[in-house]
């Protein structure tokens, strides 16, 4: 299910060179989006002063988790190495259910679509889809 | 019984009146067939569903599309009790149609991307909190008659 194809791995990085400039509009608009429609994810950031939509910490956080995202997009041969440190951090740290990868894949698909619309189409979600399903699998590998 | 706010409420009945059924709803069925291949199991009697192009001409994918935007209508319609309302569409999708209920909100997911696109910056994150807890509500009914 997460093996990424050339033609993905290749729609992927064009479809991300839109992207580039935006990373931390799109990154606040994603984490703000998971802690107002899944409000269970808010118990990882019980230690921010403010959890609303667009805040300071949110977005710092939406660039951060970007930075990542889009470090990912030009790393797609090896995820698993590129990540290790991160699915560390995450697994021994930060011990976030791996669950909510997906939650916040799923906002980040939103974002897209409302930033890009038509040029957001079936063929650019289900590559990107699954390059979030390869990264959040590469994130989850330290766990256990 | 599921609490709406009054900005829930309001919010609901606001999509459904900005959105064009004709255009949402086979968008909506076309992309949950072309990311998640394996939904297509359910509509063999379709034809050709073997791309992404044939998917989004099909003209029975295309009306399929519209009986789903006027069967979220009726939940609508009637959000104090949508429960009841999809009684027996949950039985029809249980015992007929065998649809495996993790499905649902995978055309749910869809719907959300394709809204989130007619209505842009529109749909903020309270909008988008509102419109997800209607589908889950939606996927819930669904899922009650299955046993």
């Amino acid at each position: 299910m997460t093996t990424l194809s050339e033609k993905d791995k290749n729609i992927v990085k064009t479809f991300w060179a839109k992207v580039a400039g935006r990373e931390e509009q799109i990154g606040c608009d994603a984490v703000s989006r998971m802690l107002t429609v899944y409000p269970q994810t808010k118990t990882y950031f019980s230690h921010w002063k403010d959890l609303s939509p667009g805040s300071d910490p949110v977005r710092k956080h939406g660039g951060i988790v970007m930075a990542a995202v889009t470090d990912a997009v030009s790393k797609t041969d090896d995820l698993t190495g590129a990540l290790l440190s991160l699915s560390e951090l995450h697994a021994f740290t930060l011990r976030v259910d791996p669950a909510n990868f997906k939650v916040l894949s799923h906002n980040l698909l939103v974002v897209l679509s409302t930033t890009f619309s038509n040029d957001f189409t079936p063929e650019v979600h289900v590559a990107i889809d699954k390059f979030l399903t390869a990264v959040a699998l590469a994130l989850s590998e330290k766990y256990r | 019984m599921v609490a709406w706010t009054d900005f829930e409420r309001a919010t609901i009945k606001d999509i459904f009146s900005k959105i064009d059924y004709e255009v949402v709803g086979p968008a909506a069925i076309s992309r949950c067939l072309i990311v998640y291949p394996w939904t297509q199991r359910y509509f063999a009697g379709f034809g050709n569903l073997y791309n992404a192009a044939a998917i989004t001409s099909n003209p029975k994918v295309a009306a399929h599309g519209k009986v789903v935007m006027q069967g979220l209508e009726k939940a609508v319609k009637n959000m104090d009790n949508i429960k009841a309302t999809f009684t027996e569409l949950s039985t029809l999708h249980s015992e007929k149609l065998q649809v495996d209920p993790d499905n649902f909100m995978l055309l749910g997911d869809c719907l959300a991307i394709v809204v989130a696109a007619q209505l842009g910056k529109d749909f903020t994150p309270e909008v988008h909190a509102a419109f997800q807890k209607f589908l889950a509500v939606v996927v819930s009914s669904l899922r009650r008659q299955y046993y």
